[in-house]
C-alpha cells in the first residue's frame, strides 16, 4: 500500500475568489481520494431572513451569491407568490425572464473565462470578460446597479423595463450573438482545450442521477432536467426555446451545454422584450398587504441548477422558517466522482467544471460525539470555558500569589 | 517619506482575502484587470501570496472562521502594508453584520487605510481608492 500524500487546495488560493479548503489525498500524480471543507463563508443568512420583513428579504437572499443574484429573490418570489396565492401579471413575468436570462449569459460568460483561465487558456478569459461587460451594462441600464439587481417584490418587480430601452437591448443581444460565435469557435476548434477537456472528469448518467446533480452539470451527462420546463415559472412557458443535453458527461461537455444556453438565453431575450413592446408600460406590480399563514416552495432554474427556498408564514411580517438549498450544494458531492483518478493537474478543471458556488452552498458545520451525542466543543468554545474557570478563580482569591 | 514608502507609490502589487462575502466584490475585483478596466496599466499586479503584497484587499464580512486567518495574514505580511476594506460588509459588515457568526468589521480586527463602500463598488470605484491610496503615500 502506497502512502498517499495531502495536497491542501485554499482556503485562501489564488485559484479560488472564493475561501474553501480542498484536500486531495494524492498517489504520485493520482488524486485518491478528495474531501473539502467550507465555512469559511458562513454569514447565517437563514436564521437573518426571519428577523427581516418579506420585503427586506429580498435584499437578504440577492445577496447570498453575487453571480446567480436572481435566482435567489426568484425562488423566493415564488414561494411567497405561492403563499400568498397570486397569479402576477405578464408584463411581470417577461421582466423576470429577462433579468433571469442576461443572468444566465453573464453567469455563464463569467465561467467560460475562469474555465480558460484554469487550463492556462488566459486569452479565453479576456475575452469572454470583456463581453460579459455590455451585459453589465444593460443591468446598469435597467436597474441602476452590475450587480446585485434589487429587481423583485412580492407579487412584481420594482422596475419597469420602458419601450424606450428595448432598443439597446435588442442591440446588445445581436451583437452578443457575434461575439458567441467567435467565443463558441475559439472553444470548439482549439486542438489544447479538446486535449484538456475532452475525457476529463466524466459524470455517467448514473452518478447524476445518484448524487441528485442538477442545472448544466447534469445536463452535460445526458439527464434532461430545466425547472424553466418541468416546473414552469415566470414567462418560460410563454416563450419558444429548448433544454440543451450533452450526452458524454465529461468538461468538454459541459462546456458546450453552457456556450448553448447562452443563444438559448439570447433568443428567450429577444422573445421576451418583443412582447414588452406590445404591451402597456407600468403594470408591474400587485398590491399585497399581508402574507397569510401558509407554506410555499419556490424554484427557480439559476445558471447552476435548481434553486429551492422553502417558506413558512405565521401570518406576521417575517418568515417564521426559511430555508435555501442551492444549486451547487449537490453538484459539489459529485467531486467524488469526478475528480477521482484524474491526475492533480486535471482535477482542478474538473473541480472547476461544475462551476461550485461555495457561497451559495455554505453550511455550518457542529461535531457532535457518536456515541454520547454531545457536542464537542470547538477551539474557541475550549478558550472561552478557560477563560471562564480563570475569571471565577480570580473572583474567589484561589489564583491570587 | 522613507525609502519603503517611496517604493509603494508604483507597481502596487495585490493580495485579495475573499471573507464571508457574497463573491460580487471578488467578481467586480477580477473585473478591473479584464480588458475594459485593466488595471494592470497602474503596474497593480494580483499576487498569490500575502509575502508577495504591498496591499491586502479585504472584502465581505469576516466571520469568526475567517478571523483568525485574516489576522495570521496580517502578520505574515511585511509592512509597510496598505489595507483596503473593499464594499458594504469589508466596511462595515452590511446586511451580515447582524449575523450569529459575524465576528466585526475589518478596521475591529486589522487596522484599514481605505474603505471602498458599494454593493459591489464599481471597478472604477474600486480603481479610484487604489490610486488615490498610491498617491497619497
Amino acid at each position: 500500500m502506497s502512502r498517499k500524500t495531502l495536497i491542501p487546495i485554499g482556503p485562501y488560493h489564488p485559484l479560488q475568489e472564493e475561501p474553501e479548503l480542498f484536500k486531495l489525498y494524492c498517489d504520485g500524480e493520482i488524486v485518491m481520494d478528495i474531501k473539502w471543507e467550507t465555512g469559511y463563508n458562513h454569514r447565517g443568512i437563514e436564521k437573518l431572513s426571519e428577523s427581516k420583513s418579506y420585503d427586506q428579504v429580498f435584499f437578504l437572499v440577492e445577496r447570498i451569491c453575487g453571480i446567480c443574484s436572481t435566482s435567489h429573490p426568484f425562488a423566493f418570489a415564488n414561494a411567497v407568490e405561492e403563499i400568498v396565492g397570486v397569479e402576477i401579471t405578464d408584463r411581470t413575468k417577461y421582466i423576470r425572464s429577462i433579468i433571469g436570462e442576461l443572468e444566465r449569459i453573464h453567469s455563464h460568460l463569467l465561467w467560460v473565462g475562469l474555465a480558460g483561465h484554469f487550463l492556462g487558456y488566459n486569452t479565453l478569459f479576456m475575452w469572454a470578460w470583456k463581453y460579459r461587460e455590455p451585459v453589465l451594462d444593460l443591468f446598469e441600464m435597467i436597474t441602476g446597479n452590475r450587480n446585485s439587481y434589487a429587481m423583485f417584490k412580492v407579487g412584481g418587480v420594482r422596475r419597469d423595463i420602458e419601450n424606450s430601452k428595448i432598443p439597446a437591448i435588442r442591440k446588445v443581444m445581436a451583437v452578443m450573438r457575434k461575439k458567441l460565435d467567435l467565443l463558441t469557435g475559439a472553444v470548439m476548434d482549439d486542438p489544447v482545450i479538446h486535449a484538456r477537456t475532452k475525457g476529463v472528469g466524466i459524470l455517467t448518467r448514473q452518478d447524476i442521477l445518484d448524487y441528485g446533480a442538477v442545472g448544466p452539470t447534469a445536463r452535460a451527462s445526458g439527464v434532461d432536467i430545466d425547472v424553466r420546463r418541468d416546473d414552469p415559472y415566470a414567462a418560460y412557458p410563454l416563450v419558444n426555446w429548448k433544454v440543451i443535453t450533452a450526452q458524454a458527461g465529461d468538461v468538454f461537455a459541459k462546456v458546450e451545454v453552457r456556450l448553448l444556453e447562452m443563444y438559448e438565453s439570447a433568443s428567450i431575450i429577444e422573445q421576451c422584450i418583443d412582447a414588452l413592446e406590445k404591451m402597456k408600460e407600468g403594470d408591474i406590480a400587485l398590491k399585497i398587504n399581508e402574507i397569510p399563514q401558509g407554506i410555499g416552495t419556490g424554484r427557480a432554474e439559476a445558471p447552476r441548477g435548481e434553486v429551492f427556498h422553502f417558506v413558512v408564514s405565521d401570518g406576521s411580517n417575517s418568515p417564521a422558517r426559511h430555508k435555501i438549498r442551492a444549486p451547487s450544494y449537490t453538484n459539489i458531492a459529485t467531486f467524488k466522482k469526478s475528480c477521482i483518478g484524474q491526475t492533480i493537474a486535471d482535477a482542478t478543471i474538473s473541480l472547476a467544471a461544475v462551476d461550485p458556488c461555495y457561497c451559495c452552498t455554505e453550511r455550518m458545520a457542529a461535531a457532535y460525539d457518536n456515541s454520547s451525542g454531545k457536542k464537542i466543543l470547538n477551539a474557541s468554545e475550549l478558550i472561552e470555558l478557560s477563560m471562564k474557570r480563570t475569571s471565577e478563580l480570580r473572583k474567589s482569591g484561589a489564583g491570587h500569589e | 517619506m522613507g525609502f519603503k514608502d517611496y517604493c509603494l507609490r508604483k507597481s502596487l502589487w495585490v493580495f485579495h482575502f475573499g471573507g464571508a462575502s457574497c463573491n460580487n466584490c471578488d467578481i467586480e475585483i477580477l473585473d478591473c484587470l479584464t480588458p475594459r478596466y485593466d488595471l494592470e496599466r497602474f503596474g497593480i499586479l494580483l499576487v498569490g501570496s500575502i509575502r508577495h503584497a504591498d496591499v491586502l484587499l479585504v472584502n465581505g464580512s469576516i466571520n469568526r472562521r475567517d478571523k483568525d486567518r485574516l489576522l495570521e495574514l496580517y502578520h505574515q505580511a511585511p509592512k509597510p502594508l496598505l489595507v483596503v476594506a473593499i464594499g458594504a460588509c469589508g466596511c462595515t459588515g452590511g446586511i451580515f453584520a447582524e449575523g450569529i457568526t459575524f465576528a466585526g468589521p475589518v478596521d475591529k480586527i486589522i487596522p484599514v487605510d481605505a474603505y471602498i463602500p458599494g454593493c459591489p463598488p464599481k471597478p472604477e470605484a474600486i480603481i479610484a481608492g487604489i490610486v488615490k491610496l498610491a498617491g497619497k503615500k
